[in-house]
């Protein structure tokens, strides 16, 4: 009898993703749904969904999930898991949400320590709404309300989030990861274990930003939109472990 | 019931809160109702499940009540105008989510930052929805600390059979009146009936998604359709109001709140004087207590509604009569707070100048 080598993972509902060819939340989503079934925590774990292209997540992520107003996800996450502690509660949320007009959710609950885990999704741009300036989008990078690109005296330089969440005390892992390739995908389903298990032994804050391609409103082909990941993103998102207390905290 | 105790309404609040099983409470720094907040701070520490968080922002902290009420707790938040605005957005996706949440507002005097004085100049924004879209919440105006703390157990309990954010509206002088209060059996949080629709992980049962969002036209519609059948089955089973010498009247004064008290006070002085006058207080204001309001005006053909803003509730008190009878209106905004002399002369020089006092 041939041995199955790839399947559906348990917690990925039989449906078929609306995201466009060459998104990455359909990968994203896949590496999560991996992970929560090889963590046994699927059924203990409660997802809070953004505003965004990935408020649709409860279509495909088979867990209790619970939807947040735009930028909101920390402080219902927080909500949820004071309730809850038991529980694993994560967000997902994009760039715009997150690094926008939740700004302040984010960073309070990073700096309170909350045991939450979130899955940061950069795109570098506002993905739903068309395809607008967002705080992660690249100097010189065209957007709908960026003609002719990011202008760093009018529009400021891009945000890094991550990298401000790292100050705060109560945040204890944090990683920026892509999927644009094999290697990277890999490394983005380790970064989110090590950050669901940091909630799991309850150190606290844990969040995985991924780099993430919207070829649509790059309007770029799938695979130049990886490529650009590479030779142009990560040089102001570089790759890499950007807080890890995880053995300091243990 | 138990024993009398004297308290500060804002303790009253915070107490009846955590004796109707409220185990969660989020909220942000703003007079005059920062006592609420430290007494919850206070009582949820006392407590091994009691869950107190101080929030970064009014945002924050109504979006915290949302997750705890996700996780099925009974949750409380609290503020004063311009942090109730701010609020708004999370009271809008409560209405929509169908989620249990207690909402109390002790209002200032506005708009913009106003002032920290009693006023009741949010009655649009409380029973009109508040926020965006199409829905409403429950509003009750109690009108003494005992009533504080019978009103904020309904709340609990209107929020849980209901599905919906209910609101309590206060002021500051609600807020701070010292009274004698006698609470009701205090109620297990363990021992309530689990909510349906509670997220704790999807173990042995299909995972469940709480949301607001519905991209086709004809679900929303049916969304919309579902809370107001909802909201029209509220208005049939909580509306209710106080009356008050309302049997013989000729001229019966509509206020609530700390606005009836003082029309209470005014209605008794002009009662020794011989005027038939009586008061009407409407204790939801959301659903308003329409019927009552038109029965009374079987009997009385003139309406003083008298509030500490420049009109509002008066509307609510138009639409009741349908034109059925005349409706006067005193009002007092920006943070003053009349005294049952002030009203009863206005109450005099209406009554006389209506010629009620003939046969």
């Amino acid at each position: 009898m041939a041995k199955k080598v790839f399947q559906r993972p348990k917690y990925l509902k039989e449906t078929v993703f609306h995201y466009c060819p060459g998104c990455g939340h359909s990968i994203i989503h896949r590496l999560v749904a991996e992970v929560l079934e090889e963590l046994d925590i699927g059924e203990r774990v409660i997802a809070v969904p953004p505003a965004g292209c990935a408020v649709l997540a409860y279509n495909y992520i088979d867990v209790d999930m619970g939807e947040a107003p735009h930028g909101r996800g920390a402080a219902v996450a927080t909500g949820i898991k004071r309730v809850l502690p038991d529980r694993i509660v994560f967000t997902y949320q994009g760039d715009g949400d997150i690094a926008g007009i939740g700004t302040a959710e984010t960073i309070h609950a990073a700096n309170r320590g909350e045991n939450i885990t979130i899955i940061f999704v950069n795109n570098g741009v506002y993905g739903m709404t068309g395809g607008q300036m967002a705080p992660t989008t690249l100097i010189g990078q065209n957007s709908t309300t960026t003609p002719g690109g990011r202008d760093i005296g009018r529009d400021g330089a891009p945000l890094d989030l991550s990298q401000m969440l790292a100050i705060a005390r109560g945040s204890v892992y944090i990683e920026r990861t892509a999927v644009n390739s094999p290697k990277n995908i890999r490394r983005t389903k380790r970064a989110i274990t090590k950050a669901f298990k940091t909630q799991m032994e309850g150190l606290g804050f844990s969040l995985v930003e991924i780099l993430s391609p919207c070829p649509t409103n790059w309007k770029m082909s799938p695979v130049e939109a990886a490529g650009w990941i590479e030779e142009v993103m990560t040089k102001t998102f570089p790759l890499k472990v950007i807080k890890d207390e995880v053995g300091k905290r243990n | 019931m138990g024993e009398k105790l004297l308290m500060r309404g804002s303790h009253v609040i915070g107490e009846a809160a955590v004796r109707a099983g409220c185990r969660f409470y989020a909220g942000y720094p703003i007079t005059p109702q920062n006592e609420l907040t430290e007494y919850t701070a206070g009582a949820m520490a006392r407590l091994e499940d009691g869950v107190f968080i101080q929030a970064e922002s009014e945002l924050a902290a109504i979006n915290m009540v949302i997750g705890a009420s996700m996780a099925g707790a009974r949750a409380m938040t609290s503020s004063s105008s311009p942090g109730i605005s701010l609020k708004q957005e999370g009271i809008s996706y409560l209405a929509a989510q169908e989620l249990p949440a207690v909402i109390v507002n002790t209002m200032r005097g506005g708009p913009g930052l106003g002032n920290i004085a009693p006023s009741q100049g949010d009655y649009f924004q409380a029973t009109r929805g508040g926020g965006h879209g199409d829905y409403r919440t429950i509003v009750l105006a109690p009108a003494s600390g005992q009533e504080l703390a019978e009103l904020t157990r309904k709340a609990f309990e209107y929020a849980d059979k209901y599905m919906t954010p209910v609101v309590i509206l206060g002021d500051g002088m609600m807020g701070q009146m010292m009274e004698p209060v006698e609470f009701p059996d205090t109620i297990d949080p363990d021992e309530l009936p689990p909510r349906p629709s509670v997220l704790d992980g999807a173990g042995g049962r299909p995972s469940r998604i709480i949301k607001s969002l519905y991209l086709d036209p004809s679900m929303e519609e049916e969304h919309n359709w579902k809370l107001t059948r909802k909201y029209e089955s509220m208005a049939r089973q909580i509306s209710r109001g106080e009356e008050y010498l309302t049997a013989d009247a000729r001229l019966v004064v509509i206020a609530y709140g700390t606005a009836a008290r003082i029309a209470k006070g005014a209605v008794r002085r002009v009662r020794d004087m011989g005027l038939k006058v009586g008061l009407f207080r409407p204790i939801t204001l959301w659903p308003y207590p329409k019927r009552a309001v038109l029965e009374i005006s079987r009997v009385s053909k003139d309406f003083l509604v008298f509030e500490m803003s420049t009109g509002q509730m008066v509307e609510d008190v138009k639409l009741a009569l349908e034109g059925r009878s005349n409706v006067h209106f005193y009002g007092r905004p920006g943070g003053i707070i009349s005294t049952p002399d002030e009203i009863s002369k206005v109450i005099n020089s209406l009554y006389h100048r209506r010629h009620l006092e003939e046969d």
